[in-house]
């Protein structure tokens, strides 16, 4: 079949934790596995980490038997949570790493863009690692120089291009390397998440160039949390969850299903598999859940009504002084807020073992009207440490009635902004003169 | 609408087992970025150095003026009829270029773990390049050695012609021994350590400090089962015209060097697959 970009059959990966990769053994592996293990088990008991001494041959399988058929000119949308296998299925199409078992076939020359920057090197003027970079994702110097000038461009650093990488602001490096990466020409482009990168405006920029790509009948790859831009790019989108590809089919269909899944509702997640859940030797996530006032669990929220987000935690190790906080997303992938955890009680406190909740509340009338993606994390403090992070755990809509007292008042049209505080308005009149005159004259006359 | 025929050849990406071909067409394919990865070693080597490029020149020579001073003047070890100085140094002009090498291409995959974790290419070019950017260094201390010749009025021999052949040798058993070093190193990080000490060893088993004329046949061609032993007299030959013409020792360390290059390269290839997991 001609039309068809990429195929994919049984495509299966598995992963040694923590122990090593092959699927077959040689003598001289066993010969040294059997010398090296012992000092690489005394190492991580000394390091505390006791459980993965233990675990050394366990296996997952962060693939399993995936199969679907991308059609040439297809912009598709993988989603999942972390650890569903998006990454690892585009590591395999784009040959960094080998499945174990199934195969995939490619038709057309493979752009993929895991990260951007790869292979950037501080030392190296922007210009340096412009040809650099470009020969690293595979493009020939010919290719290279010819858009030199677009790249600069897109990039908005021709003033820095003869300057060391090292001299850039985080931002310049992220625009220079995304431009970069931009002007590959494949037939297939896989990208990887590299659109969270570099402020609003810049986003917006690679969004729509993004978009360009997909109109030029070029297959793409889209792998993303950020479930608008995934709306907004792909016709299909695919669904994976713990490596199994679970739901294949029309974009929002998909996407509603995927933040609907689990107890039906998006405003709560639970890891009732200790094992599985995210967090590591101090600390593990246990839940996440939006409740209202009267302490519901609800997806929708009135705009003018306070919101309670909670974090379920366990600490299984005493003396660490914790911090949980969430981030706040809307729909478009603006980072609307942080809110870091100030409970008086227990700031600066280290906590002891056992179960915690942390609740933040939101007020009423701070969100605007939409849907809020909140992702959970916890920081150990001094030094900073992150213990986890699970981005968009929960999702709930905000609505605005049209009671006239929220924000909106009495308009009932489209109004922007990422938040609809309150305010409070004040109107002031002075008359204009002939309207005074005439009011004088009504005075005089009484 | 389409971009491309129906007729292009679809790439299978499946598991693959045991000893895999060299795929020396896609290595091809990617010249260039083996050319840009060796310039930016060779860029950035040096950056935020004071002395730059002039470390190419010191780290042989003033071995050289050590070994002048102890093995030459004080425990008088004979040298080929050639004044101890250029002797020793003409030795250390390759010796140094196989050390660097060693020692760039046993680090270069683990410090390039974030373009194999990230990006597709042959996994080959990396080491490659490493080995490649060593000969810049290498023709810095070759001038050096030319100046040295001139001032020793050591005039050359018509051997010179095969001065480049040797030249090869010595990249070829770099490579070799670099392959294994980094494909190893990839999975045990130990041979980070091992290398400055294998080196070290290796420098005393070849005939730098003294002449391998000191052995007797047949000692001497199983001398050259240490592929540098042919390399280094290899260039004393070319350039001073001892009497260490090719012959038996050279032989045997040309095949030595090439088992280390086809079996490196195929180890290599072999543990490929797994270096994006595990690095």
């Amino acid at each position: 079949m001609g039309d068809i970009a990429i195929r994919l059959e049984d495509l299966s990966k598995q992963y040694y934790i923590g122990g090593k990769q092959e699927p077959y053994k040689t003598l001289r592996e066993t010969l040294a596995n059997s010398l090296v293990s012992p000092f690489r088990r005394a190492a991580e008991l000394m390091r505390g980490q006791a459980r993965r001494a233990v675990a050394l041959n366990e296996t997952i399988w962060a693939l399993r038997d995936v199969c679907c058929e991308i059609k040439r000119g297809e912009v598709v949308g993988i989603i999942g949570r972390n650890g569903a296998g998006k990454s690892t299925l585009l590591k395999i199409l784009s040959r960094i790493t080998e499945p174990t078992r199934g195969y995939a076939e490619i038709r057309g020359r493979v752009g993929s863009l895991l990260e951007v920057g790869t292979g950037f090197h501080p030392e190296l003027t922007g210009r340096e690692n412009i040809y650099l970079n470009g020969a690293i994702l595979g493009m020939k110097q010919a290719e290279i120089k010819r858009k030199f000038d677009e790249i600069v461009a897109f990039a908005e650093v021709e003033r820095f291009i003869d300057t060391p990488l090292k001299h850039y602001s985080s931002g310049m490096y992220l625009r220079l390397a995304f431009a970069v990466a931009a002007h590959l020409d494949p037939e297939i482009l896989m990208v990887d998440e590299v659109l969270a990168v570099g402020d609003a405006r810049f986003q917006k920029k690679c969004l729509d160039k993004m978009q360009d790509v997909g109109q030029q009948g070029r297959t793409v790859l889209f792998v993303s949390h950020n479930m608008p831009a995934i709306t907004r790019l792909c016709g299909r989108v695919i669904l994976l969850d713990e490596g199994r590809l679970l739901k294949d089919g029309p974009a929002h269909q998909v996407v509603s299903a995927y933040l609907n899944s689990g107890f039906g509702t998006t405003a709560a997640r639970e890891w009732p598999n200790p094992a599985k859940a995210p967090g590591g030797e101090v600390a593990r996530l246990r839940a996440i859940r939006v409740r209202t006032e009267g302490s519901w669990i609800t997806d929708v929220v009135d705009i003018r009504r306070p919101v309670d987000i909670e974090m379920e935690y366990e600490v299984l190790q005493s003396g660490y002084m914790l911090m949980p906080h969430f981030q706040s997303y809307n729909e478009e992938g603006v980072h609307v807020f942080s809110a870091h955890d100030l409970d008086p009680a227990w700031r600066q406190r280290p906590r002891s073992r056992g179960c915690w909740v942390s609740t933040v509340r939101i007020p009423g009338n701070l969100l605007s009207e939409g849907t809020m993606f909140i992702g959970a994390g916890l920081e150990t403090v001094d030094p900073v440490i992150h213990q986890f992070y699970e981005p968009d755990a929960v999702a709930f809509q905000v609505v605005d009635s049209l009671d006239g007292d929220s924000a909106r008042g009495d308009y009932a049209g489209h109004m922007g902004g990422v938040v609809r505080p309150l305010l409070q308005w004040n109107t002031r009149f002075s008359p204009s003169k002939g309207e005074a005159a005439a009011m004088l004259s009504e005075k005089v006359q009484l | 609408m389409s971009l491309r025929s129906d007729n292009v050849p679809a790439l299978r990406i499946g598991p693959s087992n045991g000893w895999v071909s060299l795929k020396l067409h896609d290595l091809w394919e990617y010249r260039e970025l083996l050319y840009f990865l060796a310039w930016r070693d060779i860029k950035v080597r040096y950056k935020q150095t004071v002395l730059g490029a002039a470390w190419a020149i010191i780290q042989p020579f003033f071995s050289m003026v050590v070994f002048s001073l102890f093995f030459g003047q004080l425990a008088k070890i004979p040298s080929d009829g050639v004044p101890y100085p250029i002797f020793s140094y003409t030795a250390l002009v390759p010796w140094t270029f196989f050390a660097n090498a060693l020692n760039q291409a046993s680090n270069s995959l683990v410090s390039d773990a974030n373009l194999i974790r990230k990006v597709y290419f042959p996994r080959l070019v990396v080491p490659l390049a490493a080995v490649l950017s060593g000969i810049v260094d290498f023709v810095l201390a070759f001038l050096v050695l030319l100046g040295m010749m001139l001032y020793y009025g050591v005039s050359p021999t018509i051997n010179l012609v095969w001065l480049p052949l040797f030249l090869v040798l010595a990249l070829v058993t770099s490579l070799g021994v670099g392959l294994w070093l980094s494909a190893m190193n990839v999975e045990y990080r130990d041979f980070r350590y091992t290398v400055p000490f294998l080196t070290q060893l290796w420098l005393f088993a070849t005939p730098i400090a003294y002449p391998s004329s000191l052995l007797p046949e047949p000692w001497r061609t199983l001398y050259g089962l240490n592929p540098m032993v042919g390399v280094v007299e290899g260039f004393r030959w070319a350039l001073l015209g001892t009497a260490t013409a090719p012959g038996p020792m050279t032989s045997v360390s040309v095949l030595i060097a090439l088992a280390l290059l086809v079996g490196g390269a195929f180890y290599f290839r072999r543990m490929e697959k797994t270096f994006a997991d595990i690095i």
